[in-house]
């Protein structure tokens, strides 16, 4: 069983960017075609708890449910509304907020959704650098949703391939990684460090 | 077991007044805090070590502590924390072994890095190296409170030839050396391996950072050959704000928690209780709070609180300090007997 955690910044409900995740979520599993768990993190209502955290250094409650979900995950589906050309501001701190090295080597699918397609690189200069400087790899195709995809020849034309292109190289990464067990900041330390002798001899 | 306050030495405008207080004000309250520690009947008082502002904690901790120490009888004197990684590890053995003569052994000290990334390049430190220098630091620290003539070399100072640090320790037993970290294990080893006390801040956090830390340095005390891992020498950090009446204690305390420099305009002070190691409340809930950290430390040696910042006025203060001995005497009536038998005979 793997498992895909989609991280989905809209802040209306219905919100279109949640509709976008939800159909590359589908199209993943579907690309997968095994069992595989979906695991919805949306960040609005983690809002308070996320502000919280840059201010006291620690996730509570929810949001570090939601962190282990997404530092668990065999992938990861990100998508956010457009914001002043770049991620939503929302968006940014769920993974400022996520620890070092929770998305290394994961797979990770960016999509984005705004009011016109003349945003759409938006993929390309903010979500693609953020997430290799996370170290995740991330799918050669971006999923970029303007308003006008959703009517006439969107969903069911030139987005829908978009959405298949782009689940398919994510379930193939999937598919070609091993499943692991992540250790957190503190394990990673103490594996990392050695017996005491050779910290002390400076190595 | 060890009751105490430590500070950080804050210069905060309080919030309920507007007013600020001078470095002056701050520095004359903090010696009456700390004569105030001991009048209510607790058995240590810590300063923290700062170097910027808002700041008026010293900079070198035993010009404090000295002072205090000609004004009580009983206190024990500690810091919270010296910084090992920007100090030169001679001063501290030299400065530390004056004030443990001074204050007739009535001293002991907690190591810490610091986390304010300035301090580093301010003595000529890179704060990326802050764990080998910690390491290295209090090796030479540790030698030079045990041997008379130490050859030394290393990466971060300049070499000794045969060096003695004066004065030696009071009767060569050197100060005792608690090490404080929230959450690098490295700390946690170096306190276990040399069998010395490991202190969790552990107010800023929730509990099971502070359990994981515990729990390794206790089994690594164990490993280390030091005894066993309850024999580990562990201290914990508490916060309270005190009234009589709980609801009173919420409603003093609230603009202050809501301003507060390290959490403030951040979690409801409701959350916040919960999720971390404060008590804003009677005695009787900070006796009941306190009491539950053995369940996840076990039983521990010092617990030392804050109740000092966040621009508490220095009259506040002082009442807080006299329920705090309220709580201090009811959390000795709990402990095992057997531990009360100890200090007894001791």
């Amino acid at each position: 069983m793997r498992t895909v955690a989609v991280v989905t910044a809209g802040l209306s409900d219905p919100s279109s960017t949640r509709l976008l995740a939800d159909l590359l979520s589908t199209a993943t599993v579907a690309a997968l075609g095994q069992d595989a768990r979906v695991e919805v993190v949306e960040l609005r209502p983690l809002a308070h708890a996320l502000t919280d955290h840059l201010l006291t250094g620690f996730a509570t409650g929810d949001l570090a449910a939601a962190l282990q979900t997404v530092t668990d995950a065999d992938a990861v589906i990100a998508v956010t509304p457009v914001f002043s050309a770049s991620y939503s501001g929302l968006f940014k701190t769920f993974f400022d907020v996520l620890e070092t090295g929770a998305l290394d080597g994961t797979p990770v699918l960016v999509a984005a959704t705004a009011g016109t397609a003349r945003h759409s690189l938006v993929l390309e200069h903010a979500l693609r650098p953020l997430f290799s400087y996370l170290h995740a790899v991330v799918v050669p195709t971006g999923v970029f949703a303007a308003s006008a995809d959703w009517g006439a020849g969107g969903a069911g034309g030139e987005l829908r391939r978009r959405i298949d292109r782009a689940a398919g190289e994510l379930a193939a990464l999937v598919a070609g990684s091993r499943q692991t067990v992540r250790l957190d900041q503190f394990d990673r330390d103490l594996a990392a460090m050695g017996d005491f002798e050779s910290l002390l001899n400076g190595q | 077991m060890e009751y105490g306050i430590f500070t950080v030495g804050d210069i905060t405008t309080d919030p309920t007044t507007g007013r600020t207080p001078t470095e002056n004000d701050r520095i004359k309250a903090t010696v009456a805090i700390a004569l105030k520690a001991e009048e209510v009947g607790l058995d240590v008082f810590a300063t923290g070590e700062h170097h910027n502002p808002p700041f008026a904690a010293p900079a070198n901790p035993p010009v404090l502590l000295a002072h205090i120490a000609a004004l009580t009888q009983r206190i024990k004197l500690s810091t919270s924390t010296t910084l090992i990684t920007t100090n030169d590890p001679v001063r501290i053995a030299q400065d530390y072994a004056y004030l443990q003569h001074i204050a007739d052994g009535r001293m002991d000290l907690m190591l810490g890095r610091g986390n304010t990334g300035p301090v580093y390049p301010w003595f000529g430190k890179d704060i990326r190296e802050g764990i080998p220098l910690a390491i290295e630091n209090y090796a030479l620290l540790h030698r030079l409170w045990r041997e008379e003539n130490v050859d030394w070399e290393g990466r971060f100072r300049t070499p000794l030839q045969g060096f003695t640090s004066t004065p030696r320790p009071l009767d060569d037993k050197p100060p005792f050396v608690w090490h404080g970290s929230i959450r690098s294990p490295e700390i946690a080893e170096q306190a276990a391996y040399y069998g010395d006390g490991f202190f969790s801040n552990h107010i800023f956090w929730p509990a099971e950072h502070t359990a994981r830390m515990v729990a390794l340095y206790r089994a690594r005390f164990e490993h280390y050959g030091h005894g066993t891992a309850q024999d580990a020498v562990v201290g914990l950090g508490g916060q309270v704000y005190l009234a009589k009446n709980s609801q009173d204690a919420v409603n003093q305390f609230r603009p202050y928690f809501d301003r507060a420099p390290v959490y403030g305009h951040g979690p409801s002070l409701e959350d916040f209780t919960a999720q971390t190691p404060l008590t804003v409340g009677s005695v009787a809930q900070a006796v009941e709070k306190t009491l539950g950290f053995k369940e996840y430390a076990g039983d521990y040696d010092r617990q030392l609180f804050l109740v000092d910042h966040a621009g508490l006025p220095l009259d506040a203060v002082l009442r807080q300090l006299d329920l705090l001995g309220e709580v201090v005497a009811e959390l000795r009536q709990h402990e095992a007997p057997a531990r009360v038998e100890e200090e007894v005979s001791a």
